[in-house]
């Protein structure tokens, strides 16, 4: 991916994001915030026994968080908690600047050069923390 | 003004998070490395030389302070860590103990966390009402409002003289003539105040003053309680320990010493108090009402050049400190203060720990910009340039 279709990817989601402030009666409630930044996202999330049916969120964040908020949630809808946690792993190791799966993070590539910038890395992985607790939450 | 001195400000670096904190001069540095290096020994302990230059510059800070605000009395400048400590111990050392269920306590919405939090504790501990100052159009506090607020059983009044995020200089002096009238404590946060201007405790007729020394140039871990010395006498030491006790043979036979000892235990944070020493010389050398002329000025050059920008919402166009806050429309504030981080730019963005001001302005997050002497009309011009075009923030905020 190039810098420019990653800027776009990001751009897009950012300005369109993705179930933004969508109805959520029934679904299940994650706060996800960072410490050392005024990110604040919540996630609502429709099970269907093991497989996510659905996510929608609202809050305020910056560019990163509430892009990467809405690829994640492009992305993992109709995957099962073990697909979930697969794809969320896959994640950190992209932003920790590991090899990783790029087939299975698709779109969320965009974010590759991510591990280079200290301060954001946080805001990219904000979402992917809060539906990780969703989960093994869920799990339990 | 002086960047010379700043050995920071040789890097390419324009620094305006100045509320945060400030950047030192190399005369505050120096001290105290001299200290570390030279006369590192405890205060008032030894009987030797090195000690007894540490007990003698330790205490110079102690009269320099009193000085610089103004104080009557050496007994009253206490040396804490910072605000925030010097506002906790003057509720808890001193009003958990007067107050009773239902008094009432008057802030305001736009104060700083370390002047909220511990009255809430208060009020769930012993029942007293935190009560709000309302605001007018501007976010200021008007001696009208206050007026309309204070009922018999209000017994403090604890605000900012200058808030941290609309940058508003309080009426103090009005504020206290008021509150006295009514036999009525006022306790000033001076944080933000202390740094930018001349504060003179006797004539404000504060009861209370608390201000840290990294905001106005020197170390951080050390501030300043001040206290009127028949106040302070009746202020519950937070800590006991060494330094500050006479002889303790039994738990009914503890002797402590008289102020300010009494309320510093324990090994103090003596290179920054010395530091702060040199630090308050170097502001006395520049003067604190050409620092407060020079700031005021700055500001107006930025508001002026920002308020043409259709796409910068100014929140306080109106205010005589260095602090502006805005928003770029439609972008979160902490992309715009990445964006400036790409120019070397420092700004905070957030919501500078008044949380509750949310309710009062209306936004959640910031962005903000604090000047201090240092910065200059070029910095202004630099900064200016990269707010002006609205579509190069947004490409490049990611
Ligand atoms: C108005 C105000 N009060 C209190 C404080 C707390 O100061 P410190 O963190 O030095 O204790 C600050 C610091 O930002 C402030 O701006």
């Amino acid at each position: 991916m190039t810098n420019e279709e990653s800027r776009d990817i990001i751009m897009n989601n950012y300005l369109e994001p993705y179930h933004r402030n969508m109805p959520h009666d029934g679904y299940e409630k994650t706060n996800t915030r960072n410490v050392s930044c005024i990110d604040n996202i919540n996630l609502y999330i429709k099970w269907k026994d093991d497989t996510i049916e659905d996510i929608t969120f609202d809050g305020e964040a910056c560019a990163i968080s509430i892009s990467s908020t809405s690829i994640m949630i492009k992305n993992l809808i109709g995957k099962t908690s073990k697909e979930a946690l697969e794809y969320i792993k896959e994640f950190y190791k992209m932003t920790d600047g590991e090899p990783f799966n790029k087939d299975l993070l698709k779109d969320a590539c965009c974010y590759e050069e991510i591990s280079k910038q200290k301060g954001r890395k946080v805001c990219a992985n904000l979402p992917l923390k809060g539906i990780e607790k969703a989960i093994l939450e869920h799990l339990k | 003004m002086n960047r010379e001195d700043f050995p920071l400000l040789k890097e390419e670096i324009i620094y305006f998070d100045n509320s945060a904190t400030s950047l030192k001069p190399k005369c505050v540095i120096d001290k105290m490395v001299d200290y570390y290096t030279n006369y590192p020994a405890n205060a008032h302990r030894g009987d030797y030389d090195l000690s007894y230059k540490v007990d003698q510059e330790y205490e110079e800070t102690r009269e320099l302070v009193k000085d610089f605000i103004h104080a009557r009395f050496l007994e009253e400048i206490i040396f804490t860590s910072g605000t925030t400590e010097s506002l906790n111990m003057i509720v808890t050392g001193f009003f958990e103990e007067l107050l009773e269920a239902n008094d009432e306590v008057l802030i305001t919405t736009s104060e700083h966390a370390s002047n909220v939090l511990p009255w809430f504790r208060l009020a769930n501990k012993k029942g007293i009402k935190v009560n709000y100052i309302p605001l007018d159009n501007n976010y200021y506090v008007t001696i009208d409002n206050l007026k309309k607020v204070i009922t018999p059983k209000t017994k403090v009044i604890s605000i900012a003289g200058i808030t941290n995020v609309i940058g508003d200089i309080r009426p103090i002096k009005e504020i206290c003539k008021l509150a006295h009238e009514n036999n009525i404590f006022v306790i000033l946060d001076g944080a933000q105040m202390v740094p930018h201007m001349k504060v003179d405790v006797e004539d404000l007729d504060v009861d209370f003053l608390a201000f840290s020394a990294h905001k106005m140039c020197g170390p951080t871990g050390v501030g300043v309680l001040y206290g009127k010395k028949e106040l302070l006498e009746h202020l519950e030491p937070p800590i006991l320990g060494g330094g500050m006790n006479e002889s303790f043979d039994s738990p009914s036979e503890i002797y402590l010493k008289e102020l300010p000892t009494r309320l510093e235990a324990g090994t103090r944070n003596i290179a920054g108090v010395i530091g702060f020493g040199e630090t308050i010389k170097y502001l006395n050398k520049i003067g604190m009402e050409r620092i407060h002329n020079y700031e005021t000025d700055l500001r107006k050059y930025l508001i002026d050049k920002l308020l043409p920008l259709k796409h910068i919402d100014i929140i306080n166009i109106e205010s005589d400190s260095g602090i502006i806050t805005f928003n770029v429309a439609n972008v979160f504030s902490q992309d715009v203060a990445y964006y400036l981080n790409k120019y070397n730019v420092c700004v905070r963005a957030g919501n500078h720990c008044a949380k509750i001001l949310k309710s009062s302005v209306g936004v959640n997050n910031t962005v903000r910009i604090s000047l201090y002497f240092y910065n200059t009309y070029e910095e202004i011009d630099n900064l200016v340039e990269l707010l002006s075009n609205y579509d190069k923030i947004v490409k490049e905020m990611i």
